[in-house]
């Protein structure tokens, strides 16, 4: 049973199921696998380097802040739209700067709720750790 | 209020639910496992043409909320199962029925729950917790992957409940209509139920998506991942094939362990058919399983990533594929003793 401690393994252990010596099942508790901590890193470090591109993008004008944070959420147009109660195509279209900037408050507002942030930290790309 | 329930920790979020919503009602009988094995839990499948956190979207289990139902189905147990569009009709449901005293299974998303570490916030849409009471303006919480309890106020218990994305739960709420008594002659007809179940969905799905032909295919893909994706994706697509694998809530190497513990206790309910030996197929399958990961960790961390390497990966994904055939099979001959 491997036990190399996970972000997960800091606040529960996870039952896995193993044998015995006698090859009878039982359950203990891991704090985590090498191999899926590694894995994970793996998928996290991927999303940092995307969040970086769409700060990137966003910076040079080429993207609304929204893009930001969609990647920082991990959130297609879809869940963007699902959230927001817009349409997909609507969201696409607020991601051009220039859309962005004319967007009611009201509208802003509910991507701000969408993102679990306020508006003023969506329109400059402020995170706060949560 | 107080409700009479008590939080078991499990390894799969809905088995474990399922278990622990059963456990009154079974006099403590449906265990995990059997919970899981019943409810034909185990699978493979792999989507090509569909992504999931611009990865693959490969699953070992059976589609979300099928391991209750087929559960409580085979058992003979009525469900009320229930979705909204209303957040505030899901709420006034949700407190109804706490009032009644019941503790009720509902579906989340996992992206906003609160007390789950960031690493592992995914807009994962199938989790299952019970809801076992309300104190003040807090839901108190038995998720059953944790250890613990947890508690949830209101508005995050909704934000969950009516998370958006893939399968978006729609405040899903479930429960067993009534706690029947649960005798072992029905015990043993559901395992058997389950297994037949299990049999068709890994052996005779049409198409190479999914069972065991889903998961030769996606061996032999793998192959071609290197010339096809670059060195890069493919460590990325790796990587979140073992995370569906091994994360949180699989009990390890892609379910073959729980499924090899069910069969081990199906065995003692219905002796004579050699089920605890087909169980120890199963471990070694969930062994390849993670022999498999390990190889694949090797090419996400950049350790190796030669052609070689990635022909060496696709074969484990093809052993792997004979030898759960090769088990399913057996199970599929069996004339029950």
């Amino acid at each position: 049973m491997p036990q190399d401690l996970s972000s997960l393994g800091k606040i529960t252990k996870e039952v896995c199921y193993a044998t015995d010596s006698d090859g009878k099942y039982t359950t203990a508790l891991s704090s985590g696998w090498d191999v899926k901590i590694t894995a994970l890193d793996t998928a996290w470090g991927d999303i940092a380097k995307r969040i970086a591109a769409a700060k990137q993008q966003v910076l040079d004008g080429k993207a609304s802040p929204l893009l930001f944070f969609m990647e920082y959420r991990l959130m297609d147009t879809a869940i963007v739209a699902g959230y927001t109660g817009f349409w997909q195509w609507q969201v696409k279209r607020h991601l051009n700067p220039g859309v962005f900037k004319s967007l009611s408050d009201q509208k802003l507002q509910k991507y701000a709720e969408a993102f679990n942030t306020s508006v003023e930290d969506l329109k400059t790309m402020t995170v706060h750790e949560d | 209020m107080k409700i009479d329930f008590e939080h078991r920790q499990a390894a799969h979020c809905e088995s474990g639910v399922t278990r622990n919503l059963l456990w009154t009602a079974s006099n403590g009988k449906i265990t995990e496992p059997l919970a899981f094995g019943i409810g034909a839990g185990l699978f493979f499948v792999y989507v090509p043409f569909i992504k999931i956190n611009n990865g693959p979207a490969i699953a070992f289990r059976s589609f979300p909320g099928h391991i209750f139902n087929r559960t409580c189905k085979s058992l003979d147990i009525p469900v009320i199962s229930k979705k909204f569009r209303s957040k505030e009709k899901a709420q006034v449901y949700l407190d109804e029925r706490l009032n009644e005293g019941r503790a009720v299974g509902c579906q989340v998303g996992v992206y906003y729950l609160p007390y789950f570490p960031k690493e592992y916030r995914f807009h994962f849409n199938a989790h299952n917790l019970v809801v076992y009471g309300k104190d003040g303006d807090n839901y108190l919480i038995s998720d059953p992957i944790m250890e613990g309890t947890n508690i949830m106020d209101s508005y995050q218990l909704e934000r969950v409940r009516f998370a958006k994305g893939a399968l978006s739960p729609n405040g899903h709420i479930y429960y067993p209509k009534e706690n029947k008594e649960i005798t072992d002659e029905q015990i043993k007809q559901a395992i058997k139920g389950g297994i037949k179940k299990n049999v068709y969905n890994m052996l005779h799905i049409p198409g190479s998506f999914a069972g065991v032909s889903g998961i030769k295919n996606t061996g032999l893909k793998i192959k071609k991942w290197r010339d096809k994706l670059g060195l890069e994706k493919s460590g990325l697509y790796l990587a979140q094939m073992v995370r569906m694998q091994e994360e949180i809530g699989t009990g390890g190497g892609g379910f073959r362990y729980i499924y090899g513990a069910f069969l081990q206790e199906a065995d003692i309910y219905l002796p004579g058919n050699q089920l605890a030996a087909i169980s120890g197929i199963f471990t070694k399958a969930g062994d390849m399983w993670r022999t498999a990961a390990v190889h694949a960790a090797g090419i996400y961390k950049g350790r190796i990533g030669s052609q070689e390497d990635f022909n060496m990966m696709g074969d484990y994904l093809l052993e792997i594929a004979a030898l759960e055939k090769s088990a399913f099979e057996t199970l599929k001959k069996i004339k029950w003793a």
